[in-house]
């Protein structure tokens, strides 16, 4: 018995659609053997992770709040994704985003300025973002560095760097001691929707993000650039289409997505500049990317399952006394089964069965 | 003939989907006999021909190897048996040497000495010369098949299929070729010859099987028949002959090429050396020469895809266009058809429209204020369609689904439509089949008679003749000095596709000279 995988004559319309589907099927059947492994009744299990977050308001609330940054930071990354550049670092673009609007929340801390703060900050977040991206982008476009490993060392750059300040110059006078900044001021803090909620403004800016770039991908000549880049390269250098441009381009959109992202996580539910302000966000949303197909809407339904995850993930270490890093795992297979379920979009599983050969041919 | 055939096929059906890509087809191979495989683009030749090399597995019917019937669930079963096969594009690694990629196709039972020499042996008993210790990207494209011929010799095959063989090589490599596969079958083995040139077809085999839209059309003596008779067997009708229109008078120069030099972007390209031509409106230049003579490289430089070192390398209707790129030269009004439709002339996975846009969105109005204008994408497409009767299975496919007559229809049809000044157009009906090439070749007629300059780089001399008011030649980068095409003999063309004649040639490497030349 012999597998081959063969070409497709034009790609399955059908399994575009399932292809997630059917990923996160096998990523839950996986689950439930680990669960069983682990000596949980991995029913009980999977309804911890994947049901219970959704029967409370609080949960219901706070799967948005963690989507926010995966969906922005996710549709950022598709457009470098597809066109086939590859940036891993947008945890790292992330963290610079938070250091680059807090500069400011920092600053005025205290000094009663007014309500550009926020505005300020937001826009110093999204460029910081985009400027830690340039670096990777300008090494691979005039050194040919690969863009997958600088992005992602630039990632403990960033971090430490973070630490650095927390634990330094930026520590506040009044915090015991503790590596944190002080509380922004509320000019300096994203607004909440609902009063007394996490919930914040930042998910309308998600919303907007995923909008904006439905058109651009869809309606616009930039859009179509960067689809023809990924997909075939050297039809892409006959239209006329500048690869390096586009390089730049992507990068710089992503990380400013990303800082976005970042600012607004710290000037929203955080508060404040503190180690440990993403739980991986910038590499989950590589996962909400790919599961959503690159596709913007797509993305936003796979942020809100993967937030689905991190809040199940919380809810099952206290009440299954399993490991966080079991969220981890999860994701690490879903990305697995959906790249898997992905190629057979364009390809297609065939079974040759032994009594087709010849006796005394050669396997 | 022998009696008994050496391999039968009966009754091959392969269904892709609804489509019946090979439908009943019965096919008797002999001992002794070169038979030829003919037909359309699209035909079924390469579904034919894949089913008994065991790449792929028909839906119904079934293969007799001496007899005896045999299932092949791949290539390595089919060359265990004595069937081998030279695909039309070769499967080398370029920085390796000949005995290298030799080595990788057989199994390695032997040691490599040992099976040098055998290759060695081999190649002088079948006059195909080789040196086993050469890099392949040193070689000339006829050298290169000349690997991939030792190499299936090397397994001692009873069949032997050969894919267009001759596609790539001059007139007189393909006299070469000739004289071993007579050789070969005078040694008893039965040769599988695929062909869309019929006058090498009716020289050199005994039989020959013609198929057209899936189905076995006739098996026929090809020496008995007329090319043109073939022709119809193919086609199913009488093919047009390509007229040029009257009156057609060459103007000013509209694309101008003043001694342009370009080192080669990637190591294993050619330098182009001190090119120039100059094509005048309502004019047809052809370019001649063996692939890989930097023919490529003439015509990225054309195109802009790659940057000229000086403006004035490059003239188009009068502007300097060196250093522009390509979306400014289809500014200045030329268009350009690259050889490969797909992946370079085409987004293979993009839809027809999408794949309008890749050249129009320069000019024509499908893009205002960054935005993409879709009708004005559809409607080319449609126009497209229609003017050139380009046939797809719905409205706006995706590019990888039609066949390859009728996308060249569409790429080709696609600039045209655009009215160019300047054309520069590569290979236009290569791998295309009859109908759809008297059909691009006409366009192209019409164009120029409408005074656009056009540069045409194509290996088909026959097609050259047709079209072409002047022919130059390159060779080693380098272009001779055009013939009119009245005056431009295959004998003298073959001659300058060689090397000979040219001044210039003295200045390229004495390896490669001898290499081509050979």
């Amino acid at each position: 018995m012999r597998l081959v995988l063969e070409k497709r004559a034009e790609r399955s319309a059908l399994i575009a659609i399932a292809s997630p589907l059917i990923a996160i099927a096998l990523t839950l059947i996986t689950m439930a053997a680990l669960f069983a492994i682990l000596g949980k009744n991995p029913i009980t299990a999977l309804g911890v992770y994947f049901i219970a977050p959704l029967t409370d308001l609080y949960s219901l609330e706070e799967i948005a709040v963690k989507a926010t940054p995966l969906v922005m930071i996710g549709v950022g990354l598709s457009l470098c994704y597809i066109a086939n550049v590859w940036n891993i670092g947008a945890e790292g673009q992330f963290t610079i985003g938070a250091v680059a609007g807090s500069w400011l929340a920092v600053t005025t801390n205290g000094t009663g300025a007014g309500y550009w703060v926020l505005p300020a900050m937001l826009l110093l977040g999204a460029l910081g973002g985009a400027l830690y991206a340039l670096i990777p982008a300008l090494c691979k476009v005039r050194f040919g560095a690969s863009e997958i490993l600088t992005s992602l060392m630039l990632v403990y750059v960033a971090d430490l760097f973070m630490d650095y300040l927390v634990r330094g110059p930026w520590r506040d006078p009044h915090g015991l001691n503790f590596p944190t900044t002080a509380d922004f001021d509320p000019n300096a803090t994203v607004p909440t929707l609902i009063e007394g909620s996490r919930l914040h403004a930042g998910a309308i800016v998600a919303l907007i993000l995923v909008m904006l770039a439905t058109v651009l991908l869809g309606r616009t000549i930039k859009g179509f650039e960067i689809r023809v880049v990924g997909a075939a390269p050297k039809a892409a250098r006959f239209a006329g289409f500048n690869a390096n441009q586009l390089v730049v381009f992507t990068f710089l959109v992503s990380g400013a997505l990303a800082g976005l992202a970042g600012i607004i996580e710290v000037a929203g539910p955080i508060g404040h500049l503190q180690p440990g302000i993403s739980p991986g966000y910038g590499f989950t949303a590589i996962i909400v990317a790919f599961l959503g197909r690159l596709n913007p809407v797509g993305i936003l339904i796979a942020g809100l399952f993967l937030a689905l995850t991190f809040i199940g993930g919380e809810g099952a270490q206290i009440s299954l006394k399993v490991p966080l890093d079991l969220t981890k795992v999860f994701q690490g297979i879903l990305l697995f089964y959906v790249l898997a379920c992905d190629s057979m979009i364009v390809n297609r599983i065939r079974l040759i069965s032994p009594l087709q050969r010849v006796a005394d041919g050669t396997a | 003939m022998t009696a008994s055939p050496l391999l039968q096929a009966i009754g091959i059906t392969k269904c892709y989907g609804d489509f019946l890509a090979n439908d009943g087809i019965d096919l008797d191979l002999f001992p002794h006999e070169i038979h030829a495989l003919l037909g359309e683009n699209g035909a079924g030749k390469s579904t034919l021909v894949k089913v008994i090399y065991g790449l792929i597995q028909p839906t119904a019917g079934e293969l007799q190897w001496m007899g005896r019937k045999v299932a092949l669930s791949g290539p390595a079963e089919a060359r265990a048996l004595g069937i081998g096969m030279v695909f039309q594009h070769f499967s080398l690694f370029e920085n390796l040497t000949v005995a290298e990629n030799v080595a990788l196709a057989l199994d390695a039972r032997e040691g490599f000495s040992a099976m040098s020499a055998r290759l060695a042996q081999v190649s002088r008993d079948y006059g195909l010369p080789l040196d086993p210790k050469r890099e392949v990207w040193r070689l000339s494209v006829g050298e290169r098949q000349r690997i991939e011929i030792v190499r299936m010799l090397m397994q001692n095959p009873k069949l032997l299929i050969l894919d267009e063989p001759t596609a790539v090589l001059t007139p007189q490599e393909a006299d070469q070729l000739f004289v071993v596969l007579e050789r070969l079958k005078s040694e008893g083995r039965a040769v599988l010859y695929i062909s869309h040139k019929l006058e090498e077809v009716k020289r050199l085999c005994d039989t020959a099987t013609i198929l057209r839209a899936g189905k076995k059309v006739a098996t026929c003596d090809p020496r008995r028949e007329t090319a043109a008779s073939l022709a119809r067997m193919m086609v199913g009708a009488d093919i047009g002959e390509v007229k040029a229109a009257s009156g057609r008078a060459a103007t000013i120069p509209r694309l101008v090429i003043n001694d342009l030099s370009l080192e080669p972007d990637d190591p294993h390209g050619v330098q182009l050396k001190g090119v120039s031509a100059e094509v005048r409106g309502g004019e047809i230049l052809g370019i001649a020469g063996v692939a890989g003579n930097g023919q490529d490289e003439l015509f990225s430089a054309l195109s802009g895809e790659r940057r000229s070192l000086h403006s004035d390398d490059v003239i188009i209707d009068g502007n300097a266009a060196g250093f522009l790129t390509v979306t400014e030269r289809r500014r200045l009004g030329a268009a350009f058809v690259p050889e490969e439709r797909l992946g370079h002339g085409t987004a293979p996975r993009m839809k027809l429209s999408e794949n309008a846009l890749l050249t129009g969105h320069a000019a024509s109005g499908m893009v205002k204020r960054g935005f993409v204008n879709k009708p004005a994408t559809l409607a080319a497409v449609d126009n497209t369609t229609k003017v050139f009767d380009v046939r797809k299975a719905k409205r706006d496919p995706e590019a990888v689904s039609l066949s390859g007559g009728n996308l060249q229809k569409f790429v080709v049809g696609r600039e045209i439509l655009r009215e160019p000044g300047v054309l520069v157009v590569s290979q236009p009906t290569w791998g295309v089949d009859a109908g759809a090439a008297a059909t691009i070749r006409q366009a192209l007629l019409d164009l120029s008679s409408r005074g656009t300059a056009i540069l045409v780089i194509s290996q088909d001399l026959d097609e050259l003749a047709e079209i072409a008011d002047r022919i130059a030649v390159m060779f080693h980068g380098t272009l001779s000095a055009p013939l009119d095409a009245m005056a431009a003999t295959r004998e003298k063309l073959g001659l300058l596709m060689g090397g000979s004649n040219v001044g210039q040639a003295a200045a390229a490497p004495q390896e490669k000279s001898h290499a081509v030349g050979a």
